[in-house]
């Protein structure tokens, strides 16, 4: 069995017969064995294009996803009085409304959220249909279901957002609607209406593994490429077969900070890094509304929050409660 | 088979197309440096940020007019003048001196322009100032109404500077910032989803957001309740929605528009609806949000059926005041000049 290494710095596109990859188990699709090289691709990743494996799962997660776009973007061209120009103008800012309070959980009309309910049922279908797809290819080449899980993750926060905490709270108008700016206006309200999520410590959490995913990813990507010149790149061979490259890299990050992760736990760290991130984000949103009302009051109540010295010669008063 | 280079072709040029898209919202950005001013304790974020180049055009956009010179009294009231003055039901008490001073002052701020309807004859039949035929002079007697009850029973928020009819007028029959309740751009009827009164881009949606872009019907009349943050930490009955949230963004945004400034001009951003953390200005907010609902609903209002449709919004209702009407674009309308210490009789309570 012969190795081969493709990576980023390779700068010399090679153009030969098509790599199909693993032979795979009878039963698995296989008419879409169409592929092409790309220079352009090639320049940032690998210059062959395809096989794509659309499948049964493939199809029906494509389907029920230009099933969610059609329905969204019909409604945001309806919105301008189908102008193709408003539309295109104003894209940013047009939206699709969840119902509002008045119908909790029941089936909204068409008009008042009834499509963005269809959208969502639609989006969702299409998400998890892609999920299960990544999971059973990951399966048929007989690798481990990492990216399915990490996936998962963000499938989690998705839910929680759109579905679960609508639920607990017995309504859907406390989801998110379609769009562009509208879902930043909606992220806004909500964190002003809940208190400042700010002080909201899974949001905390959440941010922290935000910024410390991309952190180490800086870390990760930089060291690979300070040590490719030594063979670095071949990171994983490296775990098992140490070599001059993962020695050196191992002693920069022991010479600068004390301590350095493994060929290995690196990709663990940034795995769980990056899987942490939506996952406690959505335990944050999730206890938003349903256990805490006002995170800022509760930061308070918990010692969270410090107070700022105010000027109490000339206090400031609620004048609602001062006209009583 | 070929299927790459249409397909990235395609993907590449809808990258271009949204980057093109993206760049006109770019362009209502301002350029820096900002002017940057602490107003609360350090380390808070509570800075009003200002455009020093800016600051001219505004300047010049709120400059006081110089207020007629001040004249002897008659010494005759304009209600003992019967021959000369019929029908004054606002201003009767008046020293007939003071009364022409007033009256010409208010054509000059109201209706200054050149031309058979201007002056004096923008409000008044000039063969006989008496007659209440023009509707303008209806409306512009319940705008005196109005100027003195803000001078008298708002002084919570206008304070001893108090206002004039040039405060919202500047020069013009119609202020230039008024509102109506606005249905938005016509959308497509049947069963297509309804945009809720929100998602339309432009420069008139408060914040450039897809904010609700109409706060003012139900936020901006008495009894209105603007409060939409939780009070207490943990759950306890309903609270309010996330579209009622929004919809007091917007006229927060409008708020801030309307003032030139910034959130924590008068909130500490950490906590919105603190009230213990707010600045002062907060409270003179407050009241006037009050006198905004007091004015449209009192006074505005009640000339529903003088006003000619033209004077109207697309829904029929009058055209109404937010803080712009005064405000226009500065925290103290004409920077705080007092044009009604010129006027002490606009600062007469109404009987």
């Amino acid at each position: 069995m012969m190795y081969e290494y493709q990576n980023i710095f390779t700068r010399v596109q090679v153009h030969g017969p098509a790599d199909m990859g693993v032979p795979m188990k009878p039963g698995n699709w296989s008419r879409e064995n169409v592929t092409t090289t790309n220079w352009l691709l090639g320049l940032i990743g690998d210059a062959q294009v395809g096989p794509i494996y659309l499948g049964g799962l493939g199809i029906a997660s494509l389907l029920c996803g230009f099933i969610a776009i059609e329905i969204i973007g019909l409604n945001m061209l309806a919105s301008v009085n189908w102008s193709p120009i408003e539309f295109v103008r104003q894209l940013f800012w047009l939206g699709l409304e969840p119902p509002p309070a008045k119908y909790g959980l029941s089936l909204a009309p068409l008009r008042e959220g009834g499509w963005w309910q269809m959208a969502g049922f639609f989006l969702t279908a299409s998400i998890l249909l892609w999920w299960l797809r990544t999971y059973r290819r990951a399966r048929a080449l007989g690798m481990g279901t990492h990216i399915a899980w990490a996936f998962a993750a963000a499938i989690w926060l998705y839910l929680v957002l759109g579905f679960i905490r609508p639920l607990l709270l017995g309504n859907f108008s406390e989801a998110v609607p379609f769009g562009i700016f509208p879902h930043l206006d909606w992220t806004a309200a909500f964190s002003i209406r809940y208190g400042n999520l700010f002080y909201n410590p899974f949001h905390m959490l959440s941010i922290a593994f935000l910024y410390g995913s991309a952190l180490l990813f800086a870390m990760h990507g930089a060291t690979i490429l300070a040590v490719s010149r030594l063979g670095g790149e071949r990171e994983i061979e490296q775990i098992i077969d140490r070599g001059t490259a993962s020695e050196r890299a191992a002693l920069f990050w022991r010479w600068t900070m004390g301590f350095n992760a493994t060929m290995e736990s690196i990709h663990r760290w940034a795995w769980w890094f990056a899987v942490l991130c939506p996952l406690v984000g959505g335990i944050g949103i999730l206890l938003t509304g349903t256990v805490v009302d006002n995170w800022y009051l509760w930061a308070v109540k918990h010692g969270v929050a410090p107070m700022y010295p105010l000027d109490l010669t000339a206090p400031v008063l609620d004048p609602a409660q001062a006209a009583q | 088979m070929k299927i790459s280079a249409s397909a990235l072709t395609a993907g590449l040029l809808g990258t271009v197309i949204v980057v093109l898209l993206a760049i006109p919202m770019m362009l209502q950005w301002e350029r820096p440096p900002m002017h940057s001013e602490q107003l609360g304790y350090r380390g808070l974020g509570m800075e009003q940020i200002t455009n020093p180049r800016r600051a001219e055009m505004l300047a010049a956009l709120n400059k006081a007019p110089v207020p007629d010179d001040p004249v002897d009294n008659d010494g005759v009231l304009v209600k003992d003048d019967t021959e000369n003055y019929k029908n004054v039901q606002v201003l009767g008490d008046l020293d007939t001196a003071q009364f022409n001073r007033l009256m010409n002052s208010i054509s000059t701020w109201v209706a200054p322009q050149e031309g058979d309807n201007a002056g004096c004859a923008y409000c008044h039949n000039v063969e006989n100032m008496a007659s209440d035929e023009l509707y303008t002079k209806v409306v512009a007697r319940r705008m005196l109404q109005m100027t003195k009850a803000i001078n008298t029973q708002h002084k919570s928020h206008v304070q001893a500077t108090g206002v004039t009819c040039y405060t919202c007028h500047r020069g013009q029959p119609v202020p230039a910032n008024v509102w109506a309740t606005n249905p938005g751009p016509k959308q497509a009827g049947g069963m297509a989803a309804s945009r809720n009164g929100q998602n339309v881009g432009g420069q008139r949606v408060p914040a450039y957001a897809s904010l609700p872009y109409d706060p003012f019907t139900t936020l901006l009349k008495p009894g209105a309740n603007i409060r939409v943050v939780a009070a207490t930490a943990l759950p306890g009955g309903t609270g309010r929605s996330i579209q009622d949230t929004e919809k007091t963004y917007a006229l927060m945004m409008h708020l801030s528009t309307a003032l030139g400034v910034n959130c924590t001009f008068c909130h500490n951003s950490r906590q919105f609806s603190s009230w213990e953390q707010s600045r002062p200005q907060r409270v003179t907010a407050w009241h006037g949000l009050k006198m905004v609902g007091d004015l449209n609903h009192t006074y505005l209002e009640s000339l529903t059926n003088v006003f000619p449709a033209n004077r109207k919004g697309p829904e029929g209702d009058v055209l109404k005041v937010n803080c712009a009407t005064c405000h226009q674009g500065v925290n103290k309308p004409l920077y705080g000049f007092s044009m009604a210490k010129e006027y002490p009789e606009l600062s007469v309570p109404n009987p």
